[in-house]
């Protein structure tokens, strides 16, 4: 039995429609004026236990409407959710002591306070055995190598600190599953590192459900295995994210360092795509030509300093996927 | 850890963290009494000039001022976080958060926000108390302070209540309302007389449908021996109860209001 | 003088736009402003019941009462609550790098802030005490015409020289604020405006040994005298006594506005904010 099962989750919202300028704000006054929107149209899809599953879409595509719906905290407008055997919105205390979240931009820990007596109230909060605390605790502190922080309040953290702060504190009450909701914005290189291997571990090691959504699409190669697209709140695509690249990865590029300057290059199977001196870069089709070919072919009739073959930005395979699936509106 | 006890430990870290910016607290304090004891002040001005109020003197009121704004300053301290729903917590989406926590969302909300300011206003109603007494030399004994405590609680319990009401009112419009005021802060001003001297529709309204003159009126005037008409004194004295029931109906709209938060989710 | 005064009036306009957005805010300030005055007005009927001759009779204290209620936004309370943010995020500095002179601006922006407010207030006030309130059974409780057309055209001028004398209190708040940074500390302002403009107390009604000093105090000005110059209870010479203590007052405040901002801000910038 799948730990998340959604059927055909559907949400519209109703917003205000405001007319331009003075006039139209006086006229607001009186009479306003609502248009429908949908956030999410009939969405299914189910999650097991122990997955890691990557949540990404365009702005405004109905990511967060769906993380909200399935944290409890979102009546769908239809449609049918099941987490763990509960509907999130009809037993959310239930439900939400059993989930932890994360959101990247927003902090649930105390501004004023020590790390670690929010931690303590958190406790008290999710009525964690004491005992049990101490471990849980423990173990998360050594993890994300967040003792030396633990006596300093939150306003004096920097981001990357705070940020696995907040992870901790999501994991406290050990939750059977974790939403991340941007869990990386704004942080440096390393601190974006080591924060994608402590989830990893956290899932393979502890076999906690995963949701993560982002913009950052390597932490998606890094970490989903499984990823889902949705835009203009429909679901576009679920399937592994190695699929997912091969699918829309189209071309691949091979770049050639010619030792001596070269004039035109004929290369079967492949066309030129820039030049710049005696680089040139080449676009084939990795379907009908075979990369080990390729160069062979090359290199035998031309002197080469080096050649390496290169796939399209994980961003630029993204986007072009939206733009296959008008995901975007332009 | 039990809803109470919980309670308690949210208030004890919202008292530190206000601590932490003493001037600012000082400041708070101290305007907020000034700015309370000048309306008190404004009291006996009108004394002055006229000598009464329909047969009350200016001791007499004194005590409803006192008993009035002692209850709203406890109310107005335990319960200030309902005045910033709108904004802290519904237009920036900290509600969310709130609601993702497994325990009551009226008991988050109350416990982030402790008001120690309302200390302020609380030593106006103190001093106004003493005022009172003072002028008034009552030869009350233990029943009379029991029943202006009990008038104390259910006044304050009844200001709960209707600043819960305001926070409801935030799921739907997202702003503070000054509108909201008219209850809460109105009420206060309204309960600072005895309810006689307003007009019948008036001490209707604040009777039977925001009983502040039930939580308030009725208890204040028998310890004055000022009988409200039509109100024998046992009803004088489990009046101020009204204001727990009306906490009870207060609860049961805040969920209705959280259920419309989740529908909409703003 | 049009191009001098442009930025000033798209403050203004600017003002207006984003406070008409609010509109459940608009109409419930509306309905708590008429709900205070109803029971203020219930309070001093039931003073006036039964007592002999008063410095003002109940009618024009009523008068007083919604005339309080619809000028209410007018009152100085609290300093601009863009500069105390400002002061808060320690960047009132950048206040500076406006291309404006920073008095005017922050004037502009007070009296700008102040009179949309009032101007959005006291119409529906004005409707439902001065013009619906008399249909009523509680016709003894309405907001009176003026006394006459001089009292009405020296009101206009006299209410007119309150929004400016309470611009340059704003200014003169966010100043404190400024100088030293704590947004809080205008809080006791609100308990000196209250009691000395008349808000808690006509000052008519304070004892009569009091009434030269209270007349002359920069406050009278906010409210008081342009609502003693409505009903005519200041006419003549005492009007002209009245409006001179309001001109008096602005043009004082004003000088001691921009002497005092020029020297807190010239602080700043070589603390480098």
């Amino acid at each position: 039995m799948a730990q998340i099962q959604v059927e055909n989750l559907s949400k519209s919202y109703r917003i205000a429609a405001r007319d331009p300028g003075l006039a139209g704000a006086v006229r607001g006054l009186f009479h306003r004026r609502t248009r429908e929107i949908a956030a999410l149209s009939d969405v299914s899809f189910s999650l097991e236990r122990g997955e890691l599953l990557g949540f990404i879409g365009p702005n405004g595509a109905g990511k967060s409407t769906t993380i909200k719906i399935l944290s409890g905290i979102l009546r769908p407008s239809s449609g049918r959710c099941e987490v763990d055997g509960r509907v999130p919105w009809e037993q959310r205390i239930a439900h939400v002591a059993r989930i932890g979240v994360v959101f990247g931009q927003r902090t649930q820990l105390w501004w004023d306070l020590p790390i670690i007596e929010s931690f303590e109230l958190l406790r008290d909060i999710y009525r964690v055995d004491g005992a049990k605390f101490g471990r849980t605790k423990d173990r998360l502190v050594e993890m994300l190598k967040i003792a030396p922080l633990l006596d300093t309040p939150l306003r004096q953290l920097s981001l990357g600190q705070r940020m696995r702060c907040e992870i901790a504190a999501a994991l406290l009450h050990s939750p059977s599953i974790l939403f991340l909701d941007e869990p990386t914005i704004g942080l440096d290189a390393v601190s974006k590192l080591a924060l994608r291997d402590f989830v990893k571990d956290l899932n393979r090691a502890e076999g906690v459900t995963v949701i993560l959504t982002t913009h950052d699409m390597h932490d998606i190669e890094a970490l989903a295995r499984r990823v889902i697209i949705i835009g203009n709140g429909r679901l576009l695509r679920d399937s592994s994210f190695e699929s997912m690249r091969n699918e829309v990865l189209g071309e691949r590029r091979l770049i050639v360092d010619f030792a001596t300057d070269v004039g035109e290059v004929a290369v079967e199977g492949a066309s030129i795509r820039a030049r710049d001196g005696r680089t040139i870069e080449f676009a084939f089709d990795p379907a009908r030509t075979a990369a080990h070919t390729l160069i062979a072919n090359i290199a035998r009739a031309h002197d080469v300093v080096d050649i390496r073959v290169d796939d399209p930005k994980i961003e630029e395979v993204i986007a072009r996927f939206y733009t296959l699936h008008g995901a975007v509106e332009s | 850890m039990n809803g109470f006890a919980l309670y308690w430990r949210f208030i004890a870290v919202s008292v530190r963290s206000q601590m932490l910016y003493p001037t600012a607290f000082v400041l708070r304090f101290s305007s907020q009494f000034f700015v309370t004891i000048i309306e008190f002040g404004g009291v006996w001005v009108l004394f002055a000039r006229f000598g009464h109020v329909r047969g009350w003197t200016f001791a007499q009121v004194a005590l409803f001022y006192a008993i009035a704004s002692i209850a709203f300053a406890i109310a107005d301290g335990l319960s200030r976080g309902f005045d910033t729903v709108g904004p802290l917590f519904i237009k920036t989406g900290n509600f969310d958060r709130i609601l993702l926590r497994p325990r009551s969302s009226a008991l988050q909300i109350t416990g982030q926000d402790f008001a120690l300011t309302s200390a302020g206003r609380l030593v106006q109603g103190l001093a106004a108390f003493a005022v009172a007494i003072d002028l008034l030399k009552p030869d009350w004994g233990v029943a009379e302070f029991m029943l202006l405590a009990w008038a104390v609680a259910g006044g304050a319990s009844l200001f709960i209540s209707l600043k819960m009401l305001e926070g409801v009112l935030a799921f739907w419009t997202t702003e503070a309302l000054e509108v909201a005021n008219t209850l809460t802060y109105g009420g206060e001003a309204a309960a600072q007389y005895p309810l006689d001297i307003y007009t019948a529709w008036f001490r209707k309204l604040m009777t039977y449908f925001v009983p502040i003159g039930c939580s308030l009126y009725f208890p204040v005037a028998l310890v004055l021996g000022h009988d409200a008409p039509g109100v024998p004194p046992w009803l004088a004295v489990l009046a101020p109860a009204t204001g727990f029931a009306f906490l009870g109906v207060a609860a049961a709209v805040w969920r209705l209001g959280i259920r419309y938060y989740t529908s909409t989710g703003s | 003088m049009t191009t001098l005064a442009l930025p000033y009036l798209s403050i203004l306009r600017a003002r207006f736009s984003l406070m008409l957005q609010y509109r459940t805010a608009a109409w419930a300030g509306v309905a708590t402003q008429f709900w205070f005055g109803a029971i203020r007005v219930m309070t001093l009927v039931a003073f006036y019941a039964g007592t002999g001759r008063q410095p003002l009779n109940l009618a024009q204290v009523v008068t007083y009462i919604w005339l309080g209620q619809a000028f209410l936004a007018l009152l100085p309370w609290a300093a601009d609550a863009e500069i105390a943010a400002n002061v808060e995020s320690g960047n009132v500095g950048y206040e500076r790098l406006r291309p404006v002179d920073t008095y005017f601006l922050w004037f502009a922006r007070a009296l700008a802030w102040r009179v949309a407010n009032t101007c959005l207030r006291a119409g529906p006030v004005f409707v439902l005490a001065a013009l619906v309130l008399p249909l009523t059974a509680m016709r003894d409780w309405s907001w009176r015409m003026p006394a006459g057309l001089d009292a009405a055209v020296l009101f206009l001028v006299s209410i007119a020289l309150s929004a400016l004398l309470s611009s340059a209190m704003t200014v003169l708040l966010n100043i404190v604020v400024t100088a030293v940074r704590t947004p809080r500390a205008a809080g006791f302002a609100m308990g000196f405006v209250n009691l000395f403009s008349g808000l808690v107390i006509p000052l008519a009604l304070f004892p009569s040994w009091a009434q030269t000093f209270l007349l002359w105090q920069p406050f009278a000005g906010l409210a008081d005298i342009p609502y003693r110059i409505y009903f005519g209870a200041l006419s003549g010479a005492q009007a002209a006594e009245g409006i001179t203590a309001q001109i008096v007052w602005v043009v004082l405040l004003v000088l001691l506005g921009q002497w005092w901002l020029d020297r807190v801000l010239s602080r700043i910038d070589m603390q480098g904010s």
